[in-house]
């Protein structure tokens, strides 16, 4: 289906690196691949996980980011500190909307920022007084939390503050689960550290507190691990498994709460949406607890079938019983999402560029509206993550890894796609070249796309977003050739 | 040294998982595989080789365990 010829790509690939420097463009080079789908193993053709080149734009995030902001931050009973300055916390407050249930302020916290407020002094003296100071706060203020995390910022790891300590005195004193995260920004190339680092966290401060704990255990429990609920995400996969006859005892961490967390230890099978930032606890869930884990894909018909069938596998009668029932039961549903929407999508391509498990997770969706992906690539995705791309493309396609803003804007003029889906730093600047833009992080202020309810929203949004009128009109009447105005000027 | 995570893949082959250098890959052939120990010189699929003392009973998948590079 694709369009370009594996010649052409690397032809691309090698017109776009041209005005780099030598050494940049030979590690930039490493980086930007044409798919092959004879490929088993993606360290073949592309690096990733490397040290951005400075100088070039770059799309990532920190470890902070990684920590406070994927990991933790939706994890709505506990209250999240950014230990260090104000901004870090400001900034990356309730911007990846992981919607919960509660009132917040009172019993959740996800949208709400905390934070150290360093000063000067804080750097000079050191932050732990001042730290423990704000537990006893928060304690007296809000004092339904169930739990408190200490998000370092990246002053706590340069002035050498010993936030474990605190933690632990304070956690004895007011007998709850208090956790410090080691997430300084500078640690790591990307915010992929940072997941690693919370996942880490959890492993340590969590579930060493939970054992022990009385739980009622069915034998269809599973967990769904890396959904961030992003505009609903969660709840509307989570149904899916439930109406199947699954009972859903954790969210992580989306809608979900530190009870929860501290339950997963005790699920028959986690279910990783997620990989990147959650396969780190799964595995050791697996080792320790012995808890298989599967990856699955709730995006578009064809995948979330897949996905249904291949969860019910795991396993008796009685759930492969209930996911035929959920997938006979939704089928007049996006069938006739699919009849409305893949008229006017059909053949229409896409570009995308985003982070996690979306640049081959949404494959699926958008091809079963008739779309075709021409190119894909992640921010902070590591060798396993391309290992699994590469047969979800199509052969030809441009892959690119940690692509910087003058690639990626060559790559679309070139390529012409008639979509692009990426994040909130690209988005005006490809509006006003005239391509129509979707924010895939956090699905354009709109959602859930998952399960079978997102992609009846997906559909129209993307549909939404090509066939706009507005598109028709970025180039002014005086430009366009031949029009009525330039007619009558004459 | 590194720490190894070893787990079984849903086919049930043998997984090598390094997560501080990003490397999973299966693996070919461990020089001991009885049913009284598990070790030796073992080959993943990239052509790599790794060398654990023999372990005795072996040990039950998945498991942390430290190898070295040969």
């Amino acid at each position: 289906m694709s369009t370009m010829t594996k010649q052409e790509t690397e032809a691309l690939i090698q017109e776009v690196l041209e005005v780099y420097p030598e050494k940049a463009r030979k590690d930039r080079a490493k980086h930007l691949t044409a798919n092959d789908q004879s490929l088993e193993k993606s360290s073949k053709c592309i690096t990733s996980n490397r040290k951005s080149l400075p100088g070039v734009m770059t799309i990532r995030g920190c470890a902070y980011a990684g920590s406070r902001g994927v990991v933790w931050g939706p994890v709505k009973d506990m209250i999240h500190i950014s230990h260090g300055p104000v901004g870090c916390g400001q900034y990356s407050r309730a911007g990846r909307r992981n919607y919960y249930v509660g009132t917040t302020g009172v019993n959740t916290f996800t949208t709400m920022n905390f934070t150290s407020d360093f000063q000067e002094r804080d750097i000079v003296f050191g932050g732990d007084k001042k730290l423990d100071k704000i537990i006893d706060e928060i304690e007296m203020l809000f004092p339904l939390n169930k739990g408190i995390t200490v998000q370092s910022e990246c002053p706590i790891g340069l002035i050498g503050d010993d936030i474990e300590a605190v933690s632990k005195k304070k956690a004895q004193d007011l007998d709850k689960t208090i956790v410090p995260v080691r997430c300084e920004g500078f640690r790591g190339v990307s915010q992929s550290l940072g997941h690693h680092i919370a996942n880490d966290a959890i492993r340590d401060w969590v579930f060493s507190r939970a054992e022990g704990k009385e739980f009622e255990s069915t034998p269809y429990d599973v967990t769904v691990i890396g959904d961030y609920n992003i505009g609903g995400d969660a709840w509307s996969s989570r149904i899916l498994l439930e109406e199947m006859g699954l009972r859903v005892i954790a969210q992580w961490s989306g809608d979900g709460t530190l009870a929860e967390m501290e339950n997963t230890p005790k699920a028959k099978l986690n279910l990783l949406h997620c990989y990147r930032s959650m396969n780190y606890i799964s595995r050791h869930m697996e080792e320790k607890y012995g808890i298989p884990w599967m990856e699955y894909n709730f995006f578009g018909p064809t995948k979330i079938e897949e996905a249904l069938r291949k969860i019910a596998e795991r396993f008796d009668d009685k759930i492969k019983e209930g996911a035929e029932r959920v997938i006979a039961k939704y089928k007049p549903e996006w069938q006739a999402v699919v009849a409305k929407y893949r008229p006017r999508l059909e053949g229409k391509r896409v570009m995308l560029y985003v982070g996690g498990l979306r640049p081959r997770h949404i494959i699926g969706a958008y091809e079963d509206l008739g779309m075709e992906v021409v190119g894909t690539g992640y921010e902070f995705g590591h060798n396993d993550d391309y290992d699994r791309t590469i047969k979800e493309m199509g052969d030809a396609t441009l892959i690119y890894d940690d692509v910087t803003g003058y690639e990626f804007e060559e790559f679309v003029k070139k390529v012409k796609p008639d979509l692009i889906g990426s994040g909130i730093k690209e988005k005006y600047i490809f509006q006003k070249m005239g391509i129509p833009f979707r924010q895939m992080h956090s699905w354009d202020y709109s959602g859930p796309y998952h399960g079978y309810d997102g992609f009846a929203i997906f559909a129209r949004d993307m549909d939404m977003t090509l066939n706009n009128p507005c598109w028709d009109s970025i180039t002014p009447p005086w430009k366009k050739s031949g029009s009525a105005m330039s007619v009558a000027a004459e | 040294m590194p720490s190894v995570m070893l787990r079984r893949n849903e086919e049930g082959t043998l997984l090598f998982y390094v997560a501080k250098k990003d490397l999973e890959e299966t693996i070919v052939s461990v020089e001991t595989d009885t049913e009284d120990a598990w070790g030796g010189t073992v080959e993943l699929s990239d052509g790599s080789k790794y060398f654990i003392e023999p372990i005795s009973p072996p040990p039950a998948f998945p498991t942390t365990l430290r190898f070295n590079r040969v």
